[in-house]
C-alpha cells in the first residue's frame, strides 16, 4: 500500500489550449463516454428487451388497428402511408429515454468526479448522444424488418432508403439533444419523464403522422405542415416510395430541405445550450 | 509566487439564509496534510467542492497549485483529485472499467489506463472484485474505488472529504498509508474528518471550523496547548497537605490550580513539561509532602475543541474502531 502514487504513470497533463487539441481531447473523451454508455447497455440488458420490443409493437397495433379503413389522399395503400410514420414516431420515442436516463446521469455522485476532472466539458452529451444513435440503429433495423413483414416496402431503390434512414437517425441526434437539454433543466429522473408525454403527445397528434394534413381543417393542417416531425414523415414517405406526399403547399415541396433543415436548427440551438448549462450545473 | 499549494482567502458561500461558509480562510504549504476539522454542518463539504472547482462561491478568492478556483478552473481540475464525502463512481460498471475509464478520462491511453487499473486494484486490495460492478461493492470496497480513482493521474493536490468515515480500522490504516505516501511523493492533502485522531494522525496543521468560520488554526500540538497546554497532576496521600500543596503549585506552574480534596489531587496547566514537573516534584519533596501519584496530562484535540465551540465534533458518534488517543507523561 505504500506505493500507491508511484508508479510509470507520466505527470499530470496540461489542459488543452488550442482549438485543434481541444477538439481532439473533444473526440476522444466523448469516445470514452460512448464506451460507458455502450457498457450499461451490455451490463442491464433488460433495456434492450423495450428497445426491440417498442417498435415492433408500434408497427403492429397501429399498422392493424388503424390499418384499415383509413383514407390516403391520391390513393394507395395505408398501412404502407402508415409506416414512414411510425418510424418518426419511434424516433421521437427516444426523448423520454434520453431525458431520464441523462437525468438518471446526473443525479449520480459519478458526475462529480466528471466535473472535477480536466476532461472535455461535452464528453458526458456528446457520449449520449452517440450512443443514442447507436441504440436508434438498433431500432431503425428492427422497424425495418418488421415493416416489410406486414408488406411495407421501399419502392425506388436502396439508395434513396438509405437516405431516408439516414434522415431518420439525423432527427434521432436533434431529439436527444433536446432531451439531454431538458434533463439539465430538470435534473430528477422521475420529473422529467413526467414532463416530457405531454410534449410528445401533440406533438405526433399535430403531424401528418397518421393523417394527411389535406385531411384536417385549414389552420390545423397548416401548422401540422410545419411541424418538425412532418417534414421528417413527408421526406421519408417521398424517399421510400411510399404514398400520400400531400398537396402542393411550400413545405410538402421542400420536404427533403426541411428534414435537413429543422434537425439542423434544433442540434444548433440546443447542443451549445445543453453544453453551457452542464458547465454551471450546481456551480 | 507562492509557497502555499491551497489559499483561500475570505471566501463565503450562503444557501438562502444560510451561511456555510463565512470569511473562510486557508492557507496549506505545498506538500503537506491539512486537516479540517469541524462538526455536522460546519462548512466542510462547502470548502473542498468549491476549492474543487464544482461550487461557485460570493465572496473571497481561492487558488489551487497556483491558479485562480474561479477563473482557471480547468488549469486546477488538471492538477487535482477529488475523493468526495460520497462516492462517486459509476455503480453499474464494474471497478476496473471505472478505474479504466477514469484513466482514459485523465488522458492516459487505452494501454495505460488499463495498466493503471490493474496496479491500483491490486494496491487497493480490490481484484477480487475487479469485474464486479460497483454498485455491489461494499461501503468499505466503493470507498477505496473512489479514493483509487482520484489517484489515475497522480494529483498535486488532493481533497479528500471524510476519506474514512464508516470504514473498519484496518482499511482506515490503508487508507492513512496511502495519504502519507501520496504527501512523501510530494502532494498536498486538504482532509475533512470528524475523528480528531484521524486529524491528529495525519495532519501537519488544522483548521477547526465551525458554522463556516475557522475558529483556531495550527499544529495539533498547538490546538491542543491552546486550551490550557498541558497539566501537572498530583494526588497527595494526605489530604491535610492539601493547602501547602496548592501553594506550590500556584508558585511553580503557569495557570490557576484546581482542587479537589475528596480525591486529594491538585492539578494546574503548566508552560515547560519537564521543568515543570521537575520542579514541582522538588518543592514537594522539599516540603515533605508525601505524594501518592503524580504525572503529566496533555490536553486532547477533543478538549481543544470543546473548549474552543462548546461542542463536540463528533457529535454524530464515534468511528467505528477509533481508540482516542489518551498521551500519557
Ligand atoms: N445544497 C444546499 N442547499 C442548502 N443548504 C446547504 C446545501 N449544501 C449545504 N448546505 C448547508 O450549508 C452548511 C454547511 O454544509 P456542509 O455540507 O459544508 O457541512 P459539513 O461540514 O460538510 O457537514 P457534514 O459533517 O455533515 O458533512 C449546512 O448548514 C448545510 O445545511
Ligand atoms: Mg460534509
Amino acid at each position: 500500500m505504500t506505493t500507491a502514487t508511484r508508479s510509470a504513470v507520466p505527470a499530470p497533463p496540461v489542459s488543452a489550449r488550442t482549438p485543434l487539441a481541444r477538439l481532439r481531447r473533444a473526440i476522444v473523451d466523448g469516445w470514452t463516454m460512448t464506451r460507458r454508455n455502450m457498457t450499461h447497455v451490455v451490463r442491464a440488458p433488460e433495456e434492450l428487451i423495450l428497445y426491440f420490443s417498442l417498435p415492433i409493437m408500434f408497427v403492429l397495433v397501429f399498422g392493424y388497428v388503424f390499418g384499415s379503413g383509413m383514407q390516403v389522399p391520391g390513393g394507395g395503400n395505408y398501412r404502407e402511408f402508415l409506416l414512414p410514420g411510425i418510424f418518426v414516431m419511434t424516433m421521437l420515442n427516444g426523448l423520454g429515454a434520453t431525458a431520464s436516463g441523462v437525468a438518471f446521469d446526473l443525479s449520480r455522485g459519478v458526475v462529480d468526479r466528471f466535473r472535477s476532472m480536466s476532461m472535455a466539458r461535452s464528453a458526458l452529451m456528446t457520449g449520449r448522444s452517440a450512443a443514442d444513435l447507436l441504440r436508434a440503429l438498433l431500432e431503425m433495423s428492427t422497424l425495418l424488418v418488421c415493416g416489410l413483414l406486414v408488406g411495407w416496402q421501399w419502392r425506388d431503390g436502396v439508395g434513396r432508403a438509405l437516405l431516408a434512414v439516414g434522415l431518420l437517425l439525423l432527427l434521432r441526434v436533434a431529439i436527444t439533444w433536446l432531451g439531454i437539454y431538458l434533463a439539465l433543466l430538470v435534473p430528477n429522473p422521475d420529473t422529467v419523464s413526467v414532463i416530457v408525454f405531454p410534449a410528445v403527445f401533440p406533438l405526433t397528434a399535430l403531424s401528418n403522422v397518421f393523417v394527411s394534413p389535406d385531411l384536417m381543417p385549414r389552420w390545423l393542417g397548416a401548422i401540422s405542415e410545419w411541424n418538425p416531425l412532418s417534414a421528417t414523415v413527408a421526406a421519408t414517405r417521398q424517399l421510400f416510395g411510399n404514398p400520400g406526399l400531400g398537396a402542393d403547399s411550400w413545405p410538402a415541396e421542400h420536404a427533403l430541405l426541411l428534414a435537413v433543415a429543422w434537425p439542423v436548427l434544433l442540434i444548433a440551438t440546443f447542443a451549445p445550450l445543453a453544453v453551457r448549462r452542464y458547465q454551471r450545473l450546481s456551480r | 509566487m507562492t509557497a502555499f499549494e491551497v489559499r483561500a482567502e475570505g471566501l463565503g458561500k450562503r444557501y438562502g439564509p444560510t451561511r456555510a461558509l463565512d470569511s473562510f480562510d486557508l492557507a496549506v504549504p505545498t506538500g503537506t496534510v491539512h486537516g479540517l476539522l469541524g462538526p455536522n454542518g460546519a462548512g466542510k463539504t462547502t470548502a473542498v467542492r468549491i476549492l474543487a472547482t464544482l461550487l461557485r462561491f460570493d465572496a473571497g478568492r481561492a487558488t489551487v497549485a497556483g491558479f485562480d478556483v474561479a477563473r482557471q478552473p480547468d488549469e486546477v481540475r488538471a492538477r487535482i483529485g477529488l475523493t468526495g464525502q460520497y462516492a462517486a463512481v459509476d455503480e453499474t460498471l464494474s471497478g476496473r472499467q471505472n478505474l479504466e475509464m477514469f484513466g482514459r478520462l485523465s488522458g492516459l491511453g487505452g494501454r495505460a489506463a488499463r495498466r493503471r487499473a490493474t496496479e491500483l486494484l491490486g494496491q487497493f486490495g480490490l481484484d477480487g472484485a475487479a469485474n464486479r460492478s460497483a454498485g455491489g461493492y461494499s461501503g468499505g470496497m466503493r470507498r477505496r474505488l473512489d479514493l483509487a480513482a482520484s489517484l489515475v493521474r497522480p494529483p498535486r493536490v488532493l481533497f479528500l472529504d471524510e476519506p474514512t468515515t464508516g470504514l473498519d480500522p484496518r482499511s482506515r490504516n490503508q487508507v492513512w498509508d496511502i495519504v502519507r505516501a501520496l504527501v512523501a511523493d510530494g502532494a498536498t492533502v486538504l482532509l475533512t474528518t470528524q475523528y480528531l485522531e484521524e486529524a491528529d494522525q495525519l495532519a501537519d496543521r488544522i483548521s477547526m471550523i465551525d458554522a463556516g468560520r475557522v475558529v483556531a488554526e495550527g499544529t495539533p500540538d498547538e490546538l491542543k496547548s491552546m486550551i490550557d497546554g498541558d497539566r501537572i497532576e498530583v494526588v497527595v496521600r494526605d489530604a491535610a497537605d492539601l493547602p501547602r500543596a496548592e501553594g506550590i503549585f500556584a508558585r511553580i506552574c503557569a495557570g490557576k490550580p484546581e482542587c479537589d480534596p475528596e480525591l486529594r489531587r491538585i492539578s494546574a496547566p503548566v508552560a515547560d513539561r519537564v521543568a515543570g514537573l521537575i520542579g514541582v516534584v522538588q518543592a514537594l519533596r522539599d516540603a515533605g509532602i508525601a505524594v501518592e501519584d503524580i504525572g503529566l496530562r496533555r490536553a486532547t484535540l477533543d478538549e481543544a475543541f470543546l473548549h474552543l465551540t462548546g461542542r463536540r465534533p463528533e457529535e454524530a458518534g464515534e468511528p467505528v474502531g477509533a481508540v482516542r488517543k489518551v498521551v500519557p507523561a
